[in-house]
């Protein structure tokens, strides 16, 4: 188990400086595939639509992932309900790369997670803060990812998770070694792991950055506040040219520290998805509140 | 001191960079630009996602300087992706990168990542004990051209071979404990 979980934190490394993009068919992962995309995250149906379309959200049809992950030679990844611990067996079986146990589709479970730890397969997780990414690791996650706000095209969320994370884990880092396990109490982490974060200065598995990245700037600007890659969801299929678009935001995610760049990839990219405002969101519509 | 370069387009950069900091009389050096290619001795390609550094190569023009300096004497050795850059040919692939090492490459050649595993392994030149080889969705060589050494085989595949002043390997050793690959890299 402990050298299939250090296999599994291997793949994340991997997938660095990379982006990983949603798609819903094997003609989309196609054109992700040539635009760069370092892994593709198969669904029915990409956040702006559940959120639109609404009803119960779930795993999405085994044959269309079994479509994709024979179209692509990249890793597939796809998404199981919040504590669906059988939706993530039928993933492992079908043998795709990475499971997003992700709040963007409908928790099975409010109060529990998976025990990812009683599987071979790799998981990857969201997370709004430290505490909560932590959780999710010692839970087994080999992978974290900012929360932000799926499918809204707006950014601010994820700057918010990725600024809490950095800044939680810079004042671990001056703290005395006595006050680490109060830290630990309040965040509701495992006490060895707010060890290792103290330590070592960053989260023990690779951390990207998601929820409402839809430009170039964007995934350029979650890179420079130091997330290791970037997943971009509704971005670049809902917006106007998705080809042109994923491969801006590819060379925006290497190039992220070179402005000009950033503005040559920036250029005539046509309209990006249609964005919506947070604060008009009702409760029940954020995602990011849900995971416990 | 030596200024060795890591490719650092996307994948394990960070990782092989550690490594190279650890090694008296080597300066490592992050290499995203034909500019950045300037003045470096030796160049490592990082595991990572073939397709996507390959894709980068081509678009920031640096297939042409890169591959010119290989064939100059530049010692480079590529990691798992890295392996992939630098073959002349790729098994169900039109596309190649680097075009430069004689070999054919047979990419995720174990599998899903269910397949990913870790052994050990001694290649005489690199080290005199065995070293961990983490294999990640690998690549291995299902053939080799005239002047290409097999360094290692593992369960009757190529996983690691040399070619004047090219190696290349399936596993990865930028994410192991041992320095042993690195150090006979900056050296041989």
């Amino acid at each position: 188990m402990n050298q299939r979980y250090e296999l599994n934190k291997n793949l994340a490394q991997m997938l660095k400086g990379g982006v990983i993009m949603d798609v819903v068919s094997v003609d989309q992962a196609v054109i992700a595939e040539k635009s760069g995309a370092v892994a593709v995250m198969a669904l029915e149906r990409v956040p702006a639509d559940i959120r639109r379309q609404g009803g119960v959200a779930r795993m999405s049809d085994p044959g269309l992932i079994k479509e994709i992950k024979s179209a692509v030679s990249i890793p597939v990844m796809a998404k199981v309900r919040i504590g669906h611990f059988v939706e993530a067996q039928i993933l492992e079986a079908i043998g795709i790369d990475y499971i997003d146990e992700s709040e963007v589709l409908t928790p099975a479970d409010e109060m529990f997670h998976i025990d990812k730890t009683s599987f071979r397969i790799p998981f990857v997780c969201g997370a709004r803060n430290l505490g909560e990414a932590l959780r999710r690791i010692g839970e087994g996650a080999s992978m974290i990812r900012t929360k932000g706000e799926a499918g809204t095209g707006n950014v601010v969320e994820a700057v918010r998770h990725m600024r809490t994370i950095m800044s939680e884990i810079r004042r671990l880092q001056v703290m005395p070694r006595e006050e680490l396990m109060t830290a630990a109490k309040e965040m509701g982490a495992p006490y060895h792991l707010v060890e290792f974060a103290a330590e070592n200065g960053r989260l023990p598995v690779v951390n990207f950055a998601a929820g409402g990245i839809a430009t170039p700037a964007d995934a350029a600007l979650m890179m420079q506040l130091g997330c290791d890659g970037i997943f971009v969801g509704s971005g670049i299929f809902k917006s106007s040219n998705p080809e042109k678009r994923a491969q801006a935001i590819v060379k925006a995610t290497t190039y992220f520290n070179d402005p000009e760049i950033l503005a040559d990839v920036s250029e005539n990219l046509g309209e990006p998805m249609h964005g919506l405002e947070i604060d008009r969101l009702d409760k029940e519509e954020r995602f990011a509140d849900r995971g416990w | 001191m030596k200024r060795v370069g890591v490719l650092a387009l996307q994948g394990s950069v960070q990782e092989h960079m550690e490594k190279l900091e650890r090694i008296d009389g080597v300066t490592p050096v992050s290499v995203k630009s034909q500019k950045d290619l300037v003045g470096v001795e030796r160049l490592i390609i990082p595991g990572g996602e073939s397709t996507a550094i390959g894709k980068l190569l081509r678009d920031f023009d640096m297939i042409v300087p890169l591959a010119g300096m290989i064939r100059d004497g530049m010692p480079v050795w590529g990691t798992c992706a890295g392996m992939i850059i630098l073959a002349k040919r790729i098994e169900n692939s039109p596309t190649v990168h680097l075009n430069v090492m004689d070999i054919t490459v047979k990419r995720n050649a174990y599998g899903s990542q269910l397949d990913s595993f870790v052994t050990e392994g001694r290649i005489s030149e690199v080290s005199h004990s065995n070293i961990p080889l983490v294999f990640i969705r690998a690549p291995y060589i299902t053939r080799i051209g005239e002047g290409v050494d097999v360094m290692l085989e593992v369960d009757g595949k190529i996983v690691a071979t040399r070619q004047k002043n090219m190696i290349a390997t399936s596993f990865h050793p930028e994410l192991t404990d041992s320095l042993d690959f690195h150090r006979y890299f900056c050296s041989f």
